[in-house]
């Protein structure tokens, strides 16, 4: 039997493809999110997904992609700016905020009994993308690549003390609300793929994993690509043969590694 | 190593009526500080006096009414003042894989730090670590560094933009005895051999005594500035710091 085999059909390529661009992505993110202590954020994020999906099926929006992509850009200036505002801890609030939004997709959703029809969304499936969905997968990883190249420096310097990175008139306000826009649009266009249910911990686990083993920047963004790319290609070969959901697959994989890296970690690298 | 200069005593730095207002509520209230390059300036007063917001007040922080002038006054005409800031702590919590070198260069490059380390900005943040003989913790995690390390990596740091003015906050809590008698001697150092004044928040009255040139008793209002001996003997200083005493 040749390795290789699973790759003879065109969706398999795709697939491969997809899980290629995607994985990386998310890892670079990931390195932020974690280091942010945004991973509630960017679950709430993508619990937003239904009403966003919601939203457009009220405005009578055909694509529903479009309405669930604006509405997440809108939410995630709106949780930005709140938990700047608000003194109650930010979790709290995010999580008011999420589960306002749930609740509300659902509702409109299940409304007539209709929501088989989206349940898909809810587990996500990688097999069903397209040439043209994984071209824009790339403009968006291309995006991401110039922001981390552009504004990491600076958004590692505000997080680490807002007051110093003041006084050497590194402003971060709009590059904050910019990367929170930048996750907003890769949960949101990755959504379909990996599902609602996961898409957070495909973000948080192998930066966490990477976390756990590295002492400097590099390192961290080196091993969190890595463990996301690995875990990405072997959890979709592996979702081939065992005939399993592709996300779930590829989330055991990095949480596996999450667990080695703790291990290796707590006993190495103290 | 950087060329020392010496301080010419002949510029200063001014704040005119300075005054910060919070949720309505008057913070501080017409704070009027004249200060010279080379000196060191401390602020003391009770918890909640306002000295923290006063720092962030002259950094641009938060906003504030009155202004900041910096003089020069051999030519007279006003230069932009540069101010080097060394904050009470840095939010780093353990196992954050964070070097000194990224931490700085974050700050001070545009050499993405994620990806490759600038041969150009590690020497240059290696000279200015050795000043404070701290060299050798430039690959160090920043959340492994013990109190008086991390304050010496912030120093240089805020050094590496040649400031005409340092402001440090509280700087010396979680650190021993004698790794404040040496903090205070650094400082002692600096504004000697650099051109530049030094605003410190302080808490500890006894090295304040010894070292600082001038003393500012803060609560909202300037109570009283001056030598630490003409401060220390005043009415308002032992209303302040007596009243503080009965309490505990």
């Amino acid at each position: 039997m040749n390795f290789f085999s699973w790759l003879q059909y065109d969706f398999m390529k795709y697939a491969f493809l997809a899980i290629l661009i995607i994985t990386p992505l998310f890892g670079l993110m990931g390195t932020m999110i974690v280091n942010r202590k945004m991973a509630f954020f960017s679950d709430a994020l993508g619990h937003s997904a239904l009403t966003g999906i919601a939203v457009g099926v009220v405005l009578g929006v055909n694509n529903t992609s479009i309405s669930m992509v604006v509405f997440a850009i809108v939410f995630a200036l709106l949780l930005n700016l709140i938990s700047g505002k608000v003194s109650s801890s930010t979790d709290t609030v995010i999580s008011v905020f999420s589960s306002c939004s749930i609740a509300l997709g659902l509702a409109i959703l299940s409304q007539g009994g209709n929501f088989s029809k989206y349940s898909s969304i809810l587990v996500g499936d990688i097999l069903s993308i397209t040439p043209r969905e994984i071209w824009y997968l790339f403009v968006i990883l291309l995006a991401a690549l110039a922001f981390w190249l552009f504004g990491f420096n600076k958004l590692l310097a505000v997080s680490l003390n807002r007051t110093l990175a003041g006084s050497l008139h590194i402003s971060a306000v709009w590059l904050e609300n910019l990367f929170a826009v930048l996750t907003a649009l890769i949960v949101m266009v990755s959504i379909k793929w990996i599902g609602i249910l996961i898409i957070n911990a495909l973000l948080i686990l192998p930066a966490a994993a990477a976390k756990n083993i590295s002492e400097n920047m590099r390192e961290y963004h080196f091993f969190s690509i890595l463990f996301s790319v690995f875990s990405g290609v072997l959890g979709l070969v592996i979702s081939y043969y065992t005939n399993v959901a592709t996300g779930p697959t590829i989330v055991i994989l990095a949480s596996f590694i999450y667990f080695a890296t703790y291990w290796w970690g707590s006993r190495y690298n103290v | 190593m950087r060329k020392i200069i010496m301080p010419c005593g002949l510029h200063c730095i001014k704040v005119n009526h300075l005054g910060v207002t919070l949720g309505g509520q008057e913070i501080l209230k017409d704070i009027n500080l004249h200060i010279h390059c080379g000196s060191l300036n401390v602020v003391i007063g009770r918890n909640g006096a306002g000295k923290s917001t006063l720092i962030r007040a002259i950094l641009g922080d938060i906003a504030h009414t009155g202004n900041i002038e910096f003089k020069d006054r051999e030519n007279g005409h006003i230069q932009k003042l540069k101010i080097g800031y060394v904050p009470q702590s840095m939010n780093v919590e353990k196992q954050t894989p964070v070097s000194v070198y990224d931490m700085i260069a974050s700050y001070q490059s545009n050499v993405p730090v994620f990806l490759m380390r600038g041969k150009k900005v590690r020497r240059e943040i290696e000279e200015h670590l050795e000043i404070f003989e701290a060299g050798h913790l430039i690959d160090k995690q920043v959340c492994n560094l013990s109190g008086g390390e991390l304050q010496r990596v912030l120093l240089s740091m805020a050094l590496m933009n040649s400031p005409n003015l340092l402001l440090l906050d509280e700087p010396v809590s979680g650190i021993d005895k004698n790794g404040m008698e040496l903090f205070y001697r650094t400082i002692y150092n600096l504004k000697k051999n650099y051109d530049l004044a030094v605003i410190l928040i302080s808490h500890d009255l006894e090295y304040v005594k010894q070292y600082a040139d001038k003393v500012v008793l803060l609560d909202r209002s300037v109570l009283r500035q001056g030598s630490a001996r003409e401060v220390f003997k005043s009415a308002e200083f032992a209303q302040v710091f007596e009243s503080r005493k009965e309490e505990a």
